[in-house]
């Protein structure tokens, strides 16, 4: 790759269009959706513009260039120590005020800045109007109004950024002009700072001192300890004259100069009703409809992908059995029932289960809807020791627990973040959605299905109520931006869809025909039977399955919606129904949607929290899965 | 009618039903031990009082009148659990039985001197919150950095902002909790006087959403119980 001529980095708050910039850029697929802090780590992208090589950088949205929290600390890192040669700001025109709270501490740190204030079309839509003239001559930025969703703007900020490099041009940023006894303090640390370089600027590390940010104190802490304690004596003078944390009072001014600054550049005639979205509002977090709409849209949801997908398997078998030619024979046998059947059943899964229920994951996240999920089920998530931010994560895990492992960054402590892993990988993802619904649903009846569902949510919530006790500390409370609806746009939702069904049909289709050929491989040399005898005191005794599920079992600790397409080869049937009791097919779905999640899971889960705690995990979910499965099978031997 | 009485029967309609809600006649004769018949009677002469409304067949709820008393009543009823854990080590099962019948007798100068010696603790052994003092002081640091008391009491009313009703506005005057939750809520916005209106609150204790610089925010029950402010307008 050659190496770029500059690099843009993109930041901002949370949820105002980052990473549609981003994609709009460099036409990657950084995935994007209506819920903060979905981006968690940095990503970066290249974009040719007037024959330049550009690097674009997005990084995850940030209140604050404080380090509270992963996201914030990675921010501002790339920011002081990547230098980045323009900083691009994205900023929401409707909430102008608590964005430029961090434009202000970004002109601070005097990185070259360019402000883009994204989402002017929704502004304007409620009544806000912006002299973005003004606003850069008060700032001393240029500012670039944009509509990221449409493209509007987008180019502008590449043209903004190359100018301030190309030119050199010096930027004569605003002044933030603090009380004058914490200017003093400022003056007097700037002019002991000055001895050392921290590679921070100068008045920035004053200020960072003053708000006792800890990393900065402790990076200045290493090379003059003296200083740390002329800045704890400081803050204790400001704390006696303002009654509360000096911190708390530099925000507090740097709230005051942005919203002084909105005041003369904004004006707001609030639209007469109440829009479109604030009565869906009314409606979605209701204290009994929002529950209900809720309940609805996850049967909904559940029912049309069990009768799509089965309607779509059904049909595209009667379609490729059209072409079998039905020669026995080794050879024969191996190419259509390993290479053909392993094909058509893995595109049956991947267009029938898998890409709808992506899309619908899409809408769901590019509506806005998910923060309602995590505002309405707050309070049931206080008794399994998280609050309401983890059902983002956990909704991720109905599409894929991959992504779900990372989204868990958002909990803010350690202890949280275990917990909604753990139960994300108890989810079921899409891929066990396809074993329940394709065998259970299709053979033994959708209300059965729908059992092992709530059977599993209901596991989910003792296993958190157990690692709540187990797990010393408490969860903090949620504190959450709350996003207003967006009409989802289909070319977003598709576009997502796509980037997150690709690597399934790169990787799983490939690997399930892979697996099916040996299946059948070991089926017509009978090495299957070995393998399977080997594990049947767990599969057949204690489980009470055939024999040859227990290849299955470990072929799907690779892909688990092999493990349905797996059973159509081993069984030698599409039909289940022939070789399986519904008792059989009801306890096979419950240990695969329980059992350790695939291996793409165990390595996100090891990079999340370490191989201790991932074995851990494996370990455990495996031997409940066991536990539970064979339990099931002599319980509800007396209904199936 | 005892003064203890009278408090003690505020608490039990604070228990049931919160600040805003109805207790049932019934329920609080269960939790008092007491014969339905004499709680209406008890109830009604509170009613004429101005402590309590009181509708027969639906219950009681609290007036400002009698919200201000039980306020005060759980700040020294937690103060003193507190005080009997922590420094007298007596076990925390314990606490509450004793701490409810002190907190009738102990004078408002206890109350600040429990605040002040145990280092103005923010929770009960239990984990409820202690409800603010009603002292004219800006911060729990002005209090305990000056040694004379003041006794003055505080002329606008401080309440916690979940006991706002939706669509309700008020000031933000301080927010207790930890550094980082207080660091977190002032970068979002809600720094000292600022102006905050609850948008809705989510059933049976569940998180609260307002409306601070023009932006929805989501918080926890648990914190959004130590943020303060001053009710703005009616």
């Amino acid at each position: 790759m050659q190496k770029p001529d500059l690099t843009i980095a993109l930041a901002g708050n949370a949820n105002v269009g980052k990473s549609v910039i981003f994609n709009q850029l460099t036409g990657l697929g950084q995935i994007i959706g209506n819920w903060p802090g979905k981006t968690v780590e940095k990503a970066e992208g290249l974009l040719v513009h007037h024959g330049k090589n550009i690097k674009v950088i997005d990084l995850p949205g940030i209140y604050s260039l404080s380090t509270y929290s992963q996201e914030e600390l990675v921010s501002r890192e790339y920011i002081a120590i990547g230098q980045p040669d323009v900083v691009v700001n994205v900023v929401d025109a409707t909430v102008l005020e608590r964005n430029l709270f961090f434009t202000l501490q970004l002109i601070e740190m005097q990185v070259p800045l360019v402000l883009a204030v994204n989402l002017v079309d929704i502004a304007k839509k409620k009544g806000f109007n912006i002299n973005y003239q003004l606003l850069s001559e008060i700032l001393g930025l240029p500012v670039v109004p944009t509509t990221a969703t449409k493209g509007f703007g987008v180019h502008e900020i590449v043209d903004e950024s190359l100018d301030l490099v190309n030119n050199k041009i010096k930027q004569n940023k605003l002044k933030i002009k603090y009380g004058s006894e914490i200017e003093k303090c400022i003056e007097r640390l700037e002019s002991e700072l000055k001895q050392t370089d921290f590679g921070y600027p100068l008045r920035w590390t004053a200020i960072k001192l003053l708000e006792e940010d800890v990393e900065i104190m402790r990076i200045v802490q290493e090379k003059s300890p003296n200083i740390v304690d002329i800045a704890k004596d400081l803050c204790k003078e400001i704390e006696k004259i303002h009654k509360e944390p000096c911190a708390t009072v530099i925000s507090s001014e740097r709230y005051a100069t942005a919203a002084r600054i909105v005041s003369e550049t904004q004006t707001h005639e609030p639209p007469q009703k109440p829009s479109k979205g604030e009565r869906l509002d009314a409606l979605t977090m209701h204290g009994v409809w929002g529950y209900l709409v809720l309940f609805t849209i996850m049967l909904a949801i559940l029912g049309f992908i069990s009768f799509f997908g089965g309607w779509l398997t059904e049909n595209l078998q009667i379609l490729f059995e059209h072409f079998n030619p039905n020669m026995s024979g080794f050879w024969p046998e191996l190419a259509w029932n390993g290479v053909m059947v392993g094909f058509y059943a893995s595109l049956a899964v991947a267009l029938g289960f898998i890409l709808p229920f992506y899309m619908i994951l899409g809408v769901l996240e590019d509506s806005g809807y998910l923060p309602k999920v995590a505002y309405l089920m707050d309070r049931p998530c206080h008794t399994m020791g998280l609050h309401g931010k983890a059902c983002m994560p956990l909704l991720v895990a109905f599409g894929c627990n991959v992504p779900a492992c990372a989204g868990c960054r958002i909990m803010e402590t350690n202890r949280d973040r275990l917990i909604a892993i753990v139960l994300s990988t108890l989810v079921p993802c899409s891929a066990r959605t396809v074993v329940i619904l394709g065998l259970v649903g299709a053979f033994v009846g959708i209300q059965w299905a729908v059992a092992l569902y709530i059977f599993d949510f209901m596991l989910i919530f003792f296993i958190g109520r157990l690692l709540n006790k187990i797990l010393p500390g408490t969860s903090v409370g949620i504190i959450m931006e709350m996003p207003p609806y967006r009409t989802p746009s289909t070319k977003v939702v598709m576009k997502q869809a796509w980037v997150r069904f690709k690597p399934f049909l790169l990787t799983a289709i490939p690997l399930i025909i892979l697996g099916s050929v040996i299946v059948e491989a070991m089926r017509l040399t009978n090495v299957l039977p070995m393998i399977s005898d080997f594990l049947s005191p767990v599969t057949v005794v204690w489980l009470g399955l055939p024999a040859f599920t227990g290849f299955l079992f470990i072929f799907g600790i690779l892909r688990k919606e092999a493990a349905l397409v797996l059973l159509t080869i081993v069984a030698g049937t599409s039909d289940i129904s022939s070789v399986m009791s519904p008792l059989q097919m009801v306890v096979f779905a419950l240990v695969i949607m329980i059992y350790v999640p695939c291996i793409a899971t165990i390595v996100a889960m090891v990079k999340e929290t370490g191989w201790k705690h991932a074995l851990e995990i494996t370990v455990f979910e495996i031997g409940l899965a066991i536990l539970i499965g064979g339990v099931a099978f002599r319980l509800l031997d007396p209904f199936l | 009618m005892s003064q203890e009485q009278v408090e003690e029967y505020l608490e039990a309609i604070y228990d049931i039903a919160g600040i805003k809600g109805k207790a049932k006649t019934t329920k609080i004769a269960e939790r008092l031990k007491n014969a339905p018949a004499s709680v209406t009677e008890v109830l009604q002469r509170m009613a004429r009082q101005g402590l309590v409304k009181y509708e027969p067949y639906h219950g009681a709820s609290l007036t400002k009148k009698g919200e201000n008393i039980v306020i005060r009543i759980k700040r020294k009823h937690r103060l003193l659990e507190v005080f009997l854990e922590k420094v007298l080590h007596i076990p925390r099962e314990h606490v509450h039985d004793q701490a409810c019948k002190m907190e009738h007798v102990i004078t408002d100068e206890t109350e600040q001197a429990l605040c002040k010696t145990l280092g103005v603790p923010t929770e009960c052994p239990h984990g409820s919150p202690i409800p603010p003092c009603n002292i004219d002081v800006k911060s729990c640091n002005e209090c305990l950095s000056t040694d004379t008391l003041i006794q003055e009491l505080r002329k606008q009313k401080l309440t916690s902002i979940t006991t706002l009703k939706p669509g309700q506005k008020g000031k933000v005057i301080f927010i207790r909790g930890g550094r980082n939750v207080v660091q977190r809520l002032c970068d979002l916005g809600l720094t000292n006087g600022t102006s905050v209106s609850l948008v809705r609150e989510a059933p049976l204790k569940g998180p609260i959403e307002i409306c601070v610089r023009g932006c929805k925010v989501v918080i926890g029950r648990g914190i959004a119980d130590k943020i303060f402010i001053q009710i703005e307008g009616v």
